[in-house]
């Protein structure tokens, strides 16, 4: 009988537990120990045991027991280096003698509260299940009676217009000689418009993205912009912008987003004087819909020379952007405030407009905008979106879908007859199954006037493991293996910037020929089909009639 | 896709010119409706020009709704004109049709222009809110010197029903659209052309963008942007708005319904209105495939396309009397005495005016401006 000491292993957990389990090949490993080294949680180590081996030779069996230690590739039973599934053991392993595999039993949640601090990540949504925006099909197929365009000869303009647009009814317009003309002495005020690509690249900041990644986006916007003809912005996130962007040509490319913490904007607000083109928008951030209520945090880690110079604050402090914008506390006065400074600060010249997480009250917030004439548009990130840090309860418990938050903000306007005033911008989710054109396309007929993608474009551009399995989901930690989400040069000298930029560009110009494929065959092409619903369909009734769409079968 | 015939003339001419020239075209149109709309009445109506004419068709019952109606808001009818009918086998009669000339209220008399044309549309949609629901009484329009019939069957036939071919009813603007109906249901307020406040239009081919531009124009709190049985009753709505709303040159028509792209506009003597104009605009964007034929309250005519020009259409004529059709043939029958060399097919940027009378033709090009 074997003593109890060793058989009471109750304080250890076993590998069923954890989210993913390693599987290694004895046969296979060579124990070059690279997959030990690459592993960002050290979730893996090369450890010996001793085996146990029988031998035998010659004709007869004469069976010989011969103890040996080997060296094997072990997962560790420790929760606070579980194994997070991203694969980069794979990656470099040359025999492929390990796989991370996911357990669909595991408990990691029970156990992933060490210390009484809950669950932090990275990334989106863990929620595998096709999301309601993959369920909506495009139904209204034109077939002879309205014979569908062509999407590779007719001439399309996939283009959406960004910041507040005078009902026609204000228009300062007036007849002379049989043409209109633009009526100077009316003194109105015209705000400010952008033509832009309706999938926009959504608010992630320097500091949240490695130096290559965020060059790497932007480089690949400015490549689109000036070569492709693809008017794609994107937006800085909060935590300023490299100061020479902010002097460049290239601006006009960029969204500003302000957010609570304020950071980078003493750079933003002294490279005004200097600045030879006007952004293309200001964000005011009051939301994220991966973490609603929640504020920002860039660790420590993180904040490295760089980051701290233009974010303007001292290096290796943990960066904190408080839930609560101090412009929160009354939308009719402090946050109308707000979008008249920034308004002022750049002339009226650039539009402004607030993002916040989905919600119910989203349309409360929604028909203030709509009484504001200097609020150029309303961004609202769903339940999906993605986040570079956030409390797992916050990402997987909190917000609100993006589809009949969009769908009932825009029939709000409907009723108002503004839909055209203020645009929508919808986020969160957009691509999640990586569907970004038909996600895309399925929102603006709800009634967006763009969407913003944050997650998709890590994934597709960098490689980003992330998915809702809850694999890799490391952002927060600075130890990104992908070197997406990492201030660390050993980590983010694995991406190369170029090569990002390329991606960038491969995607959008592959979701443009998507997005004809789309409005094609519904008969659409010079104008976006915003709110044009009667091309929707679901299988799934009540979803159909929550969204006002037919129901199909 | 149905057909359309339109004729303008500086002479009164019987409305079976157009059922004629819609005769032609009997391939395209399945029955399904038969849409007449007279403009710049001859014969009996001559004479009562700043009258309005209610036109429509009611049950015996909805007369009497309609009558007790009209007099308690003080209109007072001065002449009923009523089709001969002669019963057709495929075609169901029904109890009363009728164009009805009334003098408006007396409280009325000194009002604005705009102020009778608001009290004439609100009595029509009144009216039609009282009869739709159990389909007593349909009006049609509610306008000087404007009559509308409408009914369900072949325009042959129908105009044979009508008595079109005995009466002496004249017009020099008519209107003539016979449908093939497709994705909405048989209903005569589905019916081309489609009428309101002096402006009329009528259209082949599907709106795509239907329900954008049906939002768009119910957004606008004007009472007469509603009905919409029929993608193509926005085409009329956008003219109306566009012109009388907005107080826009007719043209602009154009550019409202098929905005050009931003390097065309610059080109544009009229860029900065045009921007504007775009953005403000947008969802009344149409994308086609159409054809749009309408007039406009002075008796301009005209005809537009979709931006890629994806249905026929042609301007063809004679000084004193164009033919605007969705199909030649139809020209062929209307003016046989023409220069055929003359006739004008519009391309996507065209727009082609026929000023009132039909003294003169002009294709407005969206590039030049």
């Amino acid at each position: 009988m074997e003593p109890a000491s060793r058989l009471d292993y109750n304080h250890k957990l076993s590998l069923r537990e954890f989210p993913y389990i390693v599987r290694w090949r004895d046969d296979r490993c060579k124990r070059c120990g690279r997959c030990t080294a690459v592993c960002p949680v050290k979730a893996i180590e090369s450890t010996v045991k001793v085996q146990r081996l029988v031998h035998s030779e010659g004709p007869a069996p004469t069976p010989s027991a011969a103890r040996k230690v080997i060296q094997v590739v072990e997962q560790v039973t420790d929760m606070e280096r579980y194994c997070t599934g991203c694969g980069s053991c794979t990656l470099v392993c040359p025999n492929e003698a390990i796989e991370p595999e996911f357990n669909f039993q595991h408990k990691f949640y029970h156990y992933k509260n060490k210390g009484g601090e809950p669950f932090k990540r990275g990334g989106r949504r863990n929620d595998p299940s096709v999301s309601t925006l993959d369920k909506l099909k495009f139904t209204r197929i034109s077939m002879l009676t309205d014979p569908a365009l062509d999407a590779g000869r007719h001439e399309f303009r996939v283009r959406t217009l960004l910041g507040r647009i005078l009902p026609p009814e204000e228009l300062p317009l007036k007849t002379v000689g049989g043409k209109l003309t633009v009526d100077k002495e009316s003194r109105g005020f015209i705000p400010p418009v952008r033509e832009i690509y309706p999938i926009m690249i959504g608010s992630m900041s320097v500091g949240a993205l490695s130096p290559p990644m965020w060059e790497g986006l932007a480089m690949g916007v400015a490549y689109l912009n000036e070569v492709e003809g693809l008017p794609v912005v994107m937006c800085s996130g909060e935590g300023g912008m490299p100061p020479r962007l902010l002097r460049s040509k290239y601006l006009k490319y960029f969204i500003i987003q302000i957010a609570s913490g304020y950071f980078g904007w003493d750079e933003i607000i002294h490279a005004l004087p200097h600045m030879v083109e006007d952004p293309a928008a200001i964000e005011i951030k009051y939301g994220q819909g991966a973490k609603p209520g929640d504020g920002g945090l860039l660790m420590a880690q993180k904040v490295l020379k760089l980051i701290a110079s233009i974010r303007g604050v001292p290096q290796f402090i943990d960066l904190a952007s408080p839930p609560t914008h101090q412009t929160k506390y009354s939308i009719e006065e402090a946050v109308a405030k707000m979008i008249q400074s920034m308004s002022m600060a750049w002339g009226f010249r650039v539009p402004v407009y607030p993002k916040i997480s989905g919600t119910k009250t989203a349309r409360a917030v929604l028909n203030n905008l709509a009484r504001n004439p200097y609020a150029a548009a309303l961004s609202i990130d769903g339940e999906d979106g993605g986040t570079g840090a956030a409390y797992n309860v916050s990402m997987d418990k909190m917000g609100h879908p993006i589809a009949s938050n969009i769908r009932d903000c825009y029939l709000d306007l409907v009723r108002q007859g503004k839909q055209n005033e203020l645009p929508l911008i919808a986020a969160g989710g957009v691509g999640k199954k990586g569907n970004l054109a038909a996600n895309a396309a399925a929102l603006i007929m709800l009634g967006a006037s763009a969407v913003s993608i944050g997650k998709y474009i890590m994934q597709a551009a960098a490689d980003c493991f992330g998915d809702e399995y809850n694999r890799c989901n490391l952002c927060n930690t600075g130890r990104c293996p992908r070197g997406i989400t990492t201030q660390d040069p050993k980590l983010y000298r694995r991406l190369d910037s170029d090569r990002v930029a390329e991606r960038v560009v491969e995607t959008f110009k592959a979701a443009d020929v998507e997005l004809r494929k789309i409005f094609a065959p519904m008969g659409r092409s010079t104008e976006l089909p915003i709110g044009m619903s009667d091309g929707l369909g679901i299988e799934d009734k009540a979803m159909a009639d929550r969204l006002e769409i037919s129901y199909v079968c | 896709m149905c057909r359309l015939a339109a004729i303008t003339s500086d002479k009164y001419f019987s409305p079976m010119e157009n059922i004629l020239a819609l005769e032609t075209m009997k391939e395209g149109h399945d029955g399904s409706g038969l849409g007449l709309t007279l403009k710049d009445l001859g014969g009996d109506f001559e004479g009562l020009k700043k009258y309005p004419i209610m036109s429509g068709i009611s049950s015996n019952d909805g007369r009497k709704t309609l009558d007790a109606y009209m007099k308690r808001n003080g209109f007072k009818l001065k002449r009923e004109w009523k089709p001969r009918i002669k019963p057709v086998k495929s075609i169901t009669q029904r109890e009363n049709y009728f164009a009805r000339v009334y003098d408006y209220p007396d409280s009325f008399k000194g009002k604005s222009p705009r102020e009778k044309e608001d009290l004439l549309m609100n009595t029509r949609l009144a009216l039609r809110k009282i009869g739709e629901p159990d389909g007593s009484i349909f009006i049609f329009s509610f306008y000087p010197d404007v009559i509308t019939l409408k009914e369900v069957g072949d325009p042959l036939q129908l105009a044979e029903f009508f008595g079109l071919d005995k009466d002496g009813i004249r017009a020099k603007v008519v209107l003539a659209q016979g449908r093939q109906n497709t994705n909405y249901a048989i209903y005569l307020y589905a019916c081309h052309p489609f009428f309101i406040q002096g402006f009329c239009t009528m259209t082949n081919g599907e709106n795509t963008a239907f329900v954008p531009i049906r939002e768009f124009l119910t957004g606008r709190g004007f009472p007469g942007y509603m009905g919409y049985n029929s993608d193509s009753e926005v085409f009329t709505h956008i003219l109306h708005y566009t012109s009388r709303q907005l107080g826009f040159p007719l043209h602009y028509y154009k550019d409202v319904i098929t905005p050009l792209k931003a390097a065309d506009i610059e080109q544009r003597e009229d860029r900065q209105a045009l921007r504007l104009m775009k953005q403000s605009l947008r969802p009344l964007c149409i994308d086609g495939p159409n054809v749009v034929i309408g007039f406009t309250p002075d008796g301009t005519c005209f005809m537009v396309h979709d931006s890629k020009k994806l249905r026929p259409g042609v301007v063809a004529g004679v000084k004193g009397k164009y033919a605007l059709m969705s199909e030649e043939c139809g020209a062929d029958k209307a003016v046989p005495a023409r220069d055929k060399s003359k006739d004008i097919f519009p391309m996507k940027y065209d727009m082609v005016i026929v000023s009132p009378h039909a003294k003169e033709v002009t294709v407005w090009n969206q590039l030049q401006g």
